[in-house]
């Protein structure tokens, strides 16, 4: 077993990296997949809160990382799903505590024993941006549909492709279907358009991402959640599995075709 | 955004924010901002006036991109020499 290292990173802060590592890291360990989540996060940690672990983490990433204790020593196992394993962050230090070439040493000597490293990234594009980036296979570029995000994830595409890596994959984070419905929203496909990276997956908006963050229950584990079932098919396509897009709501039936007649006739 | 607004020839957010954002991007990708580009245009215009007349107010120099490949493209008229000395 070798494992495909995942970085999750964006341009913007709090588009949603933590929640698509939680998510996807659970549905691709409900999938019988072996998994650790990694939070790279340094100093602002939260995917152990996210997952719901918070009380179980003795050491985190700067401990193994100072030889203060060993790898698997810092792994916390999930007993709700036995295959998923998360390396804390540490809270109290800064990002410089864990430098690219640690990272890629820790995943170095996690990739036997695992299917997937998934590594959620901190904000912004210093230091601990190229130390989440340093080990990665894949990565995963999180935005929302917004102008400012989608900016700053056009320099992240940038930025990767300098560091020699390999183009991102693109997740589109809460979409407002009702919005792009009346035209107040950017929709996936001009995302899309703009960016020109292949996409990965899109995630609805859904209130329950907050009541499951709240509970410390990732909302993938919610049968019928929107957003639960978007992440189960992100999950799903990193297995290799065909899984259709989230319906775009542009494209739809007799309506969008209206829709469509519309706008291409007025306004402009 | 209401249909009244529809019905006024507004363009929808979402058409405006896409505008938008295109033209940040060619910006932000080619790093030249609208202020160099006019700097850049107006030593074009300099150099080339030494050698053929051209109209300058009539210089157009934008950044153009086909998916992530930026071009700078000058569009310089050159102005007629004999009905313009
Ligand atoms: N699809 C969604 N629907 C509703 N709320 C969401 C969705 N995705 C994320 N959120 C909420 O948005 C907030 C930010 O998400 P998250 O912490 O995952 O972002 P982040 O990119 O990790 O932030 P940071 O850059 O600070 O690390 C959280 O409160 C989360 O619950
Ligand atoms: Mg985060």
């Amino acid at each position: 077993m070798s494992a495909q290292v995942i970085t999750v990173t964006s341009g913007k802060g709090g588009v949603g990296k933590t929640t698509v590592t939680a998510n996807v890291g659970m549905a691709l360990a409900l999938a019988g997949r072996k998994v650790v989540c990694v939070d790279a996060d340094i100093g602002l940690r939260n995917l152990d809160v996210v997952l719901g672990l918070e009380n179980r983490i003795v050491y985190d990433i700067v401990h193994v990382v100072e030889g203060r204790c060993r790898t698997r020593q810092a792994l916390i196992r999930d007993k709700r799903v036995p295959t998923l394993h998360l390396m804390p962050a540490a809270q109290s230090r800064d990002k410089s505590a864990v430098k690219p070439e640690d990272m890629v040493r820790i995943c170095e000597e996690l990739r036997p024993e695992f299917d997937y490293i998934l590594i959620d990234s901190a904000a912004g594009i210093e230091e601990g941006f190229r130390t989440a980036l340093a080990p990665a296979d894949l990565i995963l570029l999180v935005t929302n549909p917004e102008v400012s995000a989608v900016r700053d994830a056009d320099r992240v595409i940038g930025l990767v492709e300098a560091m020699g890596k390999p183009v991102p994959k693109l997740i589109v984070n809460r979409l407002k279907l009702d919005m792009v419905r009346r035209g107040d929203m950017l929709d996936t496909s001009d995302v899309l358009e703009i960016l020109a990276i292949e996409l990965l997956g899109v995630i609805p908006e859904d209130e329950q991402v907050i009541v499951a963050t709240n509970r410390g229950m990732p909302v993938v584990l919610e049968e019928r959640s929107p957003a639960g079932q978007a992440f189960r098919a992100i999950a799903r396509r990193l297995m290799g599995e065909p899984v259709p897009m989230f319906p775009s709501e542009d494209g739809q039936g007799i309506l969008g075709w209206l829709r469509r007649l519309v706008r291409s006739g007025g306004g402009r | 955004m209401s249909w009244l607004d529809r019905l006024r020839g507004r363009p929808l957010p979402r058409e405006t924010a896409k505008q938008r954002l295109q033209v940040i991007l060619v910006h932000d990708r080619s790093n030249l901002s609208p202020g160099l580009l006019e700097v850049i245009k107006d030593e074009i215009i300099a150099v080339l006036s030494r050698h053929v007349p051209i109209i300058a107010e009539e210089v157009r120099v934008t950044v153009t991109q086909d998916a992530r490949e930026c071009r700078l493209v000058a569009d310089i008229p050159l102005g007629n020499r004999h009905s313009r000395s």
